[in-house]
């Protein structure tokens, strides 16, 4: 019984890791995602062209790849970054060209008419996206952006390959160290939970932007 | 109340070219509305009607012409007789005395009935919320759908739905509405209950241009009617006159056809 204690806070202490690089991710990646989405649809030609080379690389290459080359090809040409910001740089611009599709397709699903309402009320385009457009928009997404951000939970534990402690890594340490499967079974339940509070979360969320559609 | 007589012109296009691609859609054409006028576009689909009233607040691009509104030019022809317009923001001040209604409701799905009208007016027009809702109060008892002031758009009819639609314009307190075929898009027992709030505001000497299938509202409640086919007017005047007494042989046959 002891031993299975000590386990779960060795376990809580790698989820801590785990929720830092989720939450951040997020917090960068889906504002970064609305802007490379407003890129990809910039009247601009170099602007979206640019936009689609960056969405077409990160969702062409693995993300364990794309680990793998902040954390050891980037040093090579001088540029060295903590662990840990390595890693979120990666999660992030790799979620970031996720996000922007979705997002893209969001805003591309809005009709025509009501940009064509909001301008004849004398609305500016900044105006209209952020009062008409984008409001609108967020419901369309919630169900990619839900599926997306239960992705992210599990691929941090890509992690483990640049030698962070997060969840599964501790997991499997004390696997190694004890010949003892009960981490993993507890690494499985830590994660559903985590997954569990995001799909009941995303359901309120889709509740609320949804109320006006009933 | 305004004479109806008065004859300050209040919107005036002259000579407006519009393609599309290759096709050119408006050949040429001349309108002058007045003020306290409702004035009714009828003609066949594809004759240009909607692409010349959708011309009006910029929502399509003309290629050549003028476009003057209460007497400030919105566009107008350069040196080379290519249309050139004014700058974004000074558009928006000319246009902020237009309102326009469209076939296809148009309203903010995510706003409530009362946030619908009170949407441009607080940011637009910087009014403070307190002041605009007696008179949006108002404008909801006018079209008969006070009501329905928090319900969402998805819970009205397509008739209550085009009425608040008009509210909406008319919380911007214009002087010319724009009308694009408003009640094509409703099924035809919901068209009178638009149509009744239509003919309330041309007898209170809005001044209004309307691009209508409604023969029977275009002879009652138009003073004016442009008959226009192929890209030009064929035929206007008179409403009765047009629609009763047609000169021309194509407003004939269109006519008949509408009959």
């Amino acid at each position: 019984m002891d031993s299975l204690l000590h386990t779960v806070v060795l376990m809580l202490e790698g989820t801590q890791v785990t929720l830092q690089i989720f939450f951040i991710t997020l917090i960068f990646s889906l504002p970064l995602g609305l802007l490379a989405a407003f890129g990809r649809l910039s009247s601009l030609k170099l602007v979206s062209r640019f936009m689609e080379f960056y969405i077409w690389l990160m969702r062409g290459t693995p993300l364990m790849l794309q680990l793998l080359f902040v954390y050891f090809a980037l040093p090579m040409v001088g540029i060295m970054l903590p662990d840990l910001v390595a890693a979120l740089l990666a999660f992030t611009l790799n979620y970031a060209a996720y996000f922007a599709e979705i997002f893209r397709a969001g805003i591309q699903s809005i009709s025509r008419g009501q940009y064509e309402a909001a301008k004849t009320l004398g609305m500016t385009h900044k105006q209209t996206m952020r009062r008409i457009i984008i409001p609108q928009m967020i419901r369309y997404v919630l169900p990619p952006v839900s599926n997306e951000t239960i992705n992210l939970v599990k691929d941090t534990s890509l992690i483990y390959i640049l030698a962070m402690n997060d969840l599964l890594r501790v997991a499997r340490t004390i696997v190694q160290r004890e010949f003892d499967m009960t981490p993993f079974v507890v690494a499985a339940v830590f994660y559903l939970i985590m997954t569990a509070v995001l799909t009941w979360g995303f359901k309120k969320l889709e509740a609320y932007y949804g109320k006006y559609d009933q | 109340m305004e004479n109806m007589t008065n004859n300050q012109v209040m919107l005036r296009l002259t000579q407006i070219h519009k393609k599309f691609d290759e096709l050119e859609v408006l050949r040429g054409i001349d309108l002058d509305l007045k003020k306290g006028e409702t004035k009714a576009i009828i003609g066949p689909s594809g004759s240009g009607k909607s692409t010349l009233l959708r011309c009006i607040n910029r929502l399509e691009i003309i290629d050549s012409g003028k476009i003057e509104i209460k007497g400030r030019a919105l566009a107008q022809n350069n040196s080379e007789n290519v249309a050139e317009y004014v700058s974004e923001k000074e558009a928006r001040d000319i246009l902020s005395c237009t309102g326009m209604v469209f076939q296809q409701f148009n309203l903010f799905p995510h706003m409530t009935v009362m946030q619908n009208l009170l949407e441009a007016p607080v940011q637009v027009q910087k009014r403070k919320k307190e002041d605009v809702i007696p008179e949006a109060e108002e404008l909801l008892r006018k079209v008969g759908l006070f009501e329905k002031r928090d319900n969402y758009p998805s819970r009205l009819s397509g008739g209550q739905q085009q009425r608040v639609a008009i509210a909406r314009a008319l919380c911007m307190k214009p002087d010319i509405m724009l009308f694009d075929e408003p009640t094509s898009a409703l099924d035809p027992e919901l068209t009178g209950e638009v149509l009744k709030t239509m003919r309330e505001l041309a007898a209170e000497h809005m001044t209004m241009l309307v691009v209508t299938h409604e023969m029977a509202f275009a002879r009652e409640a138009a003073n004016q009617v442009v008959f226009m086919a192929d890209g030009v007017i064929v035929e206007q005047g008179p409403a009765q006159q047009v629609i009763d007494h047609p000169q021309e042989e194509r407003t004939q046959a269109f006519l008949k056809n509408m009959l």
